[in-house]
């Protein structure tokens, strides 16, 4: 008799909602964490899309964790010293079905992990996962942890253990790590009174606003992002690694660039740093997935690569939340069918294609890529932001100038050839879908 | 014109609780690092970690790592880090990230 039925790694949301699911179909699950409270490890650039608890939580915003709901989304594009946003705001997001929240992620980890410790599993704290047990058929059948007899053996193992996933990296089912996939997210947490917060961003009571940055990383490919708590802000960038390190920039610099930033610093003014953190991206999205599905082991969340960065789609946590509950159905129904082979858990991944999950990033696969080009990241700002300057403004008794000089001018001093301009719309065209 | 306040790098580091373990979770061959020229780590390291030596050598501390993982992944120098997660319950605890 295995010590359990399924042993989820990690109390992430995938690992959270891999349990819940689980436990749900009657299965003796174990979900281990390391931190010593789920969340612990945990950061992010900044809103959660909730609704796919909808099907394992009914009425999960009644008691989840939220610090104020999205109400304006925002599009910011700055150049040196423009700044060009695009800003939707719709009130209804702040009522139920509502759309995107945003949270702190110890708070939101947390409560997730209870909601599987509701349903029935069990949940170990303080436990680092060392690596995988296989059988004699090299059959994944548990893990080993850093507690004294600490081998915990079951029929299907969850991993759901992060970006750096080392149990997928140790059973082989990750090519080797390429920079070039990976971001590094730096955040700043403000603290302001909710009162300057609301008058500031233009909100009342939980409304919050999130706005996502192209430019102002001091040169570095990435992107930038703010939003607000209910009485914190947190303001950070997303770095490519590859181009960190080669331009010789250090992370915390250029968060103090973008701060400095005219449109940025009067929203951040005044603000105390209360907590720094930084956590890896898995960027590159369908490009750099490892398999996931073994012979009993599942890979989940950001483990599995499952983070979308497509520009003006930035999520994770409704990716990890909706892969981890497929991942636990699947297992459970394996464990049914007392077959936990790679094949019978394939059902897992053919749940994953038809549904959001990896629809959104086949249909997206061109896009994290083209965000993060060198010509995106580095001339395209100044040139939407050269010609919006240009359109807006009245240099009277000159008449004003056709946008469509404009654009070509503007394009040219830009650095940018026409035929790059097409190749890239059509790119983001197709791309978008 | 300073228009918040100003932080130093350690004021900064000592926002983020960090439950420190005696065992160092990575460790820096220093004998790889001599002979790297481009240092990857000393520059994309959030908590700004490694350190060049006078000698030509690089002092790592592990106490306030972030466990984020871009060191490794930058290091062009096979072997010259070894990484792994601290022991359970400790290394970096976030707390409103």
């Amino acid at each position: 008799m295995t010590d359990a039925d399924i042993i989820v790694v990690g109390a992430g949301p995938a690992g959270s909602c891999a349990a819940i699911a689980a436990a749900r179909s009657g299965k003796r699950v174990v979900l281990i964490e390391r931190g010593p409270f789920p969340g612990s490890k945990n950061m992010y650039g900044g809103v959660i899309y909730p609704r796919i608890l909808d099907e394992l939580i009914p009425h999960w915003f009644e008691t989840a964790p939220i610090q104020r709901w999205v109400v304006r989304r925002s599009t910011m594009v700055l150049s040196d010293t423009g700044a060009l946003n695009i800003d939707y705001r719709s009130n209804a997001w702040g009522q139920a079905p509502y759309n995107g929240a945003t949270a702190y992620r110890p708070d939101f980890d947390n409560w997730l992990a209870q909601q599987a410790v509701a349903a029935g599993a069990d949940l170990i704290c303080s436990t680092t996962v060392t690596g995988l047990l296989r059988d004699d058929q090299g059959r994944v059948c548990g893990v080993s942890t850093d507690r004294p007899d600490g081998d915990l053996t079951a029929s299907v193992v969850i991993a759901c253990d992060g970006v750096n996933s080392f149990l997928a990296k140790q059973a082989g089912l990750y090519p080797t790590a390429d920079a070039d996939n990976y971001t590094l997210g730096v955040k700043e947490t403000l603290s302001l009174s909710k009162h300057i917060i609301d008058e500031r961003f233009g909100v009342r009571d939980n409304q919050g606003v999130d706005i996502e940055i192209l430019g102002g990383t001091s040169g570095v490919n990435g992107g930038g992002f703010i939003y607000t708590n209910l009485d914190t802000i947190a303001v950070g960038v997303v770095l490519k690694l590859s181009k960190l390190s080669a331009q010789k920039k250090r992370p915390e610099d250029i968060i103090a660039e973008l701060k400095r930033h005219p449109a940025i610093a009067p929203l951040v003014e005044g603000g105390q740093v209360v907590e720094y953190s930084a956590h890896l991206i898995p960027e590159a999205g369908l490009e750099m997935m490892p398999k996931m599905v073994a012979d009993g082991l599942l890979i989940a969340g950001d483990a599995a690569a499952l983070c979308l960065a497509a520009g003006i789609w930035l999520e994770g946590v409704n990716f990890a939340m909706a892969s981890g509950m497929y991942a636990g159905q699947s297992a459970s129904a394996a464990i049914n069918a007392n077959n936990v082979s790679a094949n019978s858990l394939k059902s897992y991944t053919d749940r994953l294609n038809k549904t959001f999950v990896l629809q959104d990033h086949k249909k997206l696969r061109k896009i994290p890529h083209l965000v993060l080009s060198d010509r995106i990241q580095h001339k395209y700002p100044a040139f939407v932001t050269g010609v919006v300057e240009r359109m807006f403004r009245v240099d009277n008794p000159t008449p004003k100038p056709g946008v469509r000089r404009i654009v070509s001018q503007e394009r040219k001093k830009a650095g940018i050839k026409l035929s790059e301009l097409v190749r890239d719309a059509l790119t983001g065209l197709k791309g978008f879908g | 014109m300073t228009i918040w306040p100003d932080i130093s790098f350690q004021d900064r580091i000592d926002t983020s609780e960090f439950r420190i373990h005696e065992r160092a979770h990575i460790t820096v061959n220093d004998d790889s690092c001599r002979g790297c020229t481009t240092r990857e780590c000393v520059v994309a390291c959030p908590a700004n970690l490694f350190v060049p030596t006078s000698d030509g050598g690089i002092l790592f501390n592990y106490e306030n790592c972030y466990e984020c993982g871009t060191c490794y992944l930058v290091c062009n120098k096979e072997g010259a880090i070894t990484w792994t997660y601290p022991e359970g319950g400790f290394g970096i605890v976030f707390h409103r990230t």
